[in-house]
């Protein structure tokens, strides 16, 4: 898996919430199996499960004995909150940094945002 | 956690040579242990006292909680693949398949079919008469179809293509999936294979060097690009394992415990990069080789930083 991104079982758990984010993985729906996460992305199966309890200590997926894992109800909307609350760490932070090292002032920061969201 | 083996505090000499030395460690049972090495670093030595072809000079080797020489509770529970394994001159493709079917008591005739076929092996050709690829591939479907509780493969890939390769890391997985077991495997391939690796051993001339898991390993191992000052203040707070420059720029890899390194090197202004494992089992392999062989100022070119 990419080596940049951190640890495989966080990229695991990542590609998962993104799944439940963006709605491919329904609310209720069957996670799928540390097995075949493991076949997929050709990983060891203890690090694929490490990935699926990370999500099911979030409290994003639930197990039920002798099935599986599913999407616990409720899990976009936690993940959505939780991402918001991130999105100034992850975005805004290395955004102001190369703004500085490159001399662009907060306000031209800003008329940008507003040209790019009025474009979109 | 058990220990499926355990080595304590074993040495091994031959006339002359000392192949291992103290060496104390465990293989965790049910997980996929990568035994990493450069060539002579006593990998197969350890292979071979892990599954009783040789007697520690000093020290205790313990399989399944037993010694395992000419111990046959340990060794019906084994299985040994060796790199460029010999069969006896008159064996078809065939006839190992018949005679591992009644050596491994876990054998899984099923399974061996399909890898007979996916490996597209002829089943009537004499194995000597095979191409070294197609004798590593005899020797993977004997290693995985044997579903013995310990499986060791001392590089089985030799002459194995890129295809073979991916096919033989792919039903590696499936099998270990749906039935876990212990697997050794030796490779010098460390890219290929570090993915699927839950724990490291790295050998360098005869001495432990690591022995963690692997995901332990890839969050402790960064690499740090910068102005060559940041980067020497940064790598003398860690444990250095290599180091270049080119003008006024500097890359260094290093090993660190602190939970804060990532963090710490951006502050000052450093780029940070995970290192592949096998860039890490390079350093390592490298800084152990300096440390034996120059004095400790000559170590690196990071001069005026604090060590």
């Amino acid at each position: 898996m990419n080596e940049d991104a951190g640890p495989i079982f966080r990229q695991i758990a990542v590609q998962l919430e993104d799944a439940i984010v963006d709605g491919s993985l329904a609310e209720e729906g069957q996670a799928p199996s540390s097995n075949e996460l493991a076949a997929f992305h050709r990983i060891n199966p203890a690090t694929a499960a490490k990935g699926l309890n990370q999500l099911v200590s979030d409290g994003v997926l639930y197990k039920r004995r002798g099935v599986g894992m599913f999407v616990a109800t409720g899990a976009r909307e936690q993940l959505l909150k939780r991402r918001r609350s991130e999105f100034a760490d992850q975005y805004l932070t290395p955004l102001l940094a190369e703004a500085e090292k490159v001399g662009i002032s907060v306000p031209e920061i800003a008329a940008m945002l507003r040209e790019r969201g009025d474009r979109s | 956690m058990t220990a499926a083996a355990t080595l304590d505090g074993v040495t091994m000499r031959f006339r002359g040579h000392t192949a291992l030395t103290d060496v104390t460690t465990e293989v965790q049972a049910d997980t996929i242990t990568g035994l990493l090495g450069r060539n002579g670093a006593g990998k197969t030595t350890l292979m071979q006292l892990l599954t009783g072809h040789r007697v520690p000079t000093t020290g205790d080797v313990r399989v399944l909680g037993q010694a395992p020489f000419e111990n046959d509770a340990v060794l019906s529970r084994l299985c040994f693949i060796r790199e460029g394994q010999r069969y006896p001159d008159v064996f078809r493709v065939c006839d190992a398949l018949d005679a591992a079917a009644r050596l491994y008591p876990g054998w899984d005739a099923e399974l061996a079919e399909q890898l007979v076929g996916d490996f597209e092996l002829p089943r009537r050709r004499q194995i000597k008469k095979l191409s070294r690829g197609m004798n590593s591939a005899v020797g993977i479907v004997l290693g995985l179809a044997s579903r013995a509780p310990i499986t060791l493969f001392d590089e089985p890939y030799l002459g194995l293509d890129a295809v073979a390769r991916q096919l033989f890391y792919d039903r590696l997985l499936a099998d270990y999936a749906e039935h876990p077991r212990t697997i050794v495997l030796s490779t010098h391939l460390i890219e290929e294979i570090s993915d699927l690796l839950e724990h490291v051993l790295l050998i360098d001339r005869g001495r432990v060097l690591l022995d963690a898991d692997a995901e332990t390993l890839r969050s402790t191992a960064l690499t740090v690009t910068g102005p060559a000052r940041e980067v020497a203040t940064f790598a003398a707070a860690h444990q250095l394992l290599t180091t270049e420059s080119m003008a006024g720029q500097s890359r260094a890899v290093v090993r660190t415990r602190s939970a804060t390194a990532h963090r710490d090197a951006s502050v000052l202004g450093l780029a940070v990069d995970r290192t592949p494992l096998q860039q890490l089992v390079v350093g390592m392999s490298l800084a152990a080789h300096r440390d034996l062989t120059a004095p400790a100022a000559d170590r690196t070119d990071l001069q005026g930083a604090p060590r």
